[in-house]
């Protein structure tokens, strides 16, 4: 059997790569993706517990978290379109302004 | 132990998958790239005694998610990053900035690694406790879902309903009425 520490271990590392992606992409499509990696790290810690302690309880938190994302996902883009559609860049430093 | 082969195989493809999703300049094959990661971690979910969410992930983030990610890549012509723009004007690549933060993460890297090994209560076998059957169980799942958090998932159904109105205002084009 594989300890839980190892399953704790990836979550982590995918939650970095996410945090990064966050942080050093300049494409705001690819700071969504980063984003939903993050979020699929925290669900794996999830099940990964709720499978430790014998208890349902972190499954069904798992899929309130895919049903947020879908809706922050479906939000999102559309802010990028519309986004796009005002400067023809997905790059989030030509989106300084407050007011256009 | 083939479980154990098993685990390094998938995670190993997590990781990999979700480190090429930040390191392309092109995001179709970001979302490409993230779709191998989430099969892998439908993989590790098996492996866990959670079914019902390895098919949930597959369907709802592979199939539904992903799909409109890549509708999204396609309509907009998927405009890549300037390579040379980008290592000129990038923030982060002033040296100063650069190693600090660098320094920073790597310590938090080493931090969370070390302080996961180190603690000897999670490093009991997962699934030492509990019935895997019982766990597995789509029924028990649902009865859960519809008992105890039945004032969540019915509170899921309106923010699922805002955020499709809230979608199509936004993408809807200025004048259409």
């Amino acid at each position: 059997m594989i300890p839980l520490s190892h399953y704790l271990v990836v979550s982590a590392v995918l939650f970095a790569i996410g945090t990064a992606g966050v942080f050093l992409r300049r494409n705001l499509i690819t700071v969504l993706l980063s984003i939903e990696i993050m979020l699929n790290a925290v669900n794996l810690s999830f099940v990964a517990f709720g499978r430790q302690f014998g208890s349902l309880d972190g499954q069904i938190i798992v899929f309130f978290v895919m049903t947020v994302a879908a809706a922050e996902a479906a939000v999102g883009l559309a802010i990028v379109i519309g986004l796009y559609r005002h400067k023809e860049s997905l790059n989030p430093d030509a989106f300084a302004s407050l007011k256009w | 132990m083939p479980e154990t082969l098993i685990f390094w195989g998938l995670s190993g493809m997590a990781i990999l998958a979700s480190a090429l999703v930040i390191g392309q300049r092109n995001p179709m094959y970001s979302v490409l790239m993230l779709i191998a990661s989430f099969g892998a971690l439908a993989g590790l979910y098996i492996q866990l005694d959670a079914p019902f969410v390895a098919v949930a992930q597959i369907i709802i983030y592979a199939g539904a998610i992903m799909v409109l990610f890549l509708f999204v890549v396609m309509l907009l012509n998927a405009p890549q990053e300037d390579a040379a723009e980008w290592d000129r004007t990038h923030p982060l690549r002033r040296t100063g900035i650069t190693r600090f933060g660098g320094l920073l993460a790597l310590l938090l890297v080493v931090e969370l690694a070390w302080a996961l090994l180190q603690v000897n209560n999670v490093d009991v076998p997962v699934g030492a406790q509990g019935d895997p059957e019982a766990l597995g169980s789509v029924r028990e799942l649902g009865r859960i879902l519809f008992t105890d958090y039945v004032f969540a998932f019915e509170a899921t159904s309106i923010l699922i309903l805002v955020a499709m109105v809230g979608a199509v205002l936004l993408a809807r084009r200025e004048g259409d009425g």
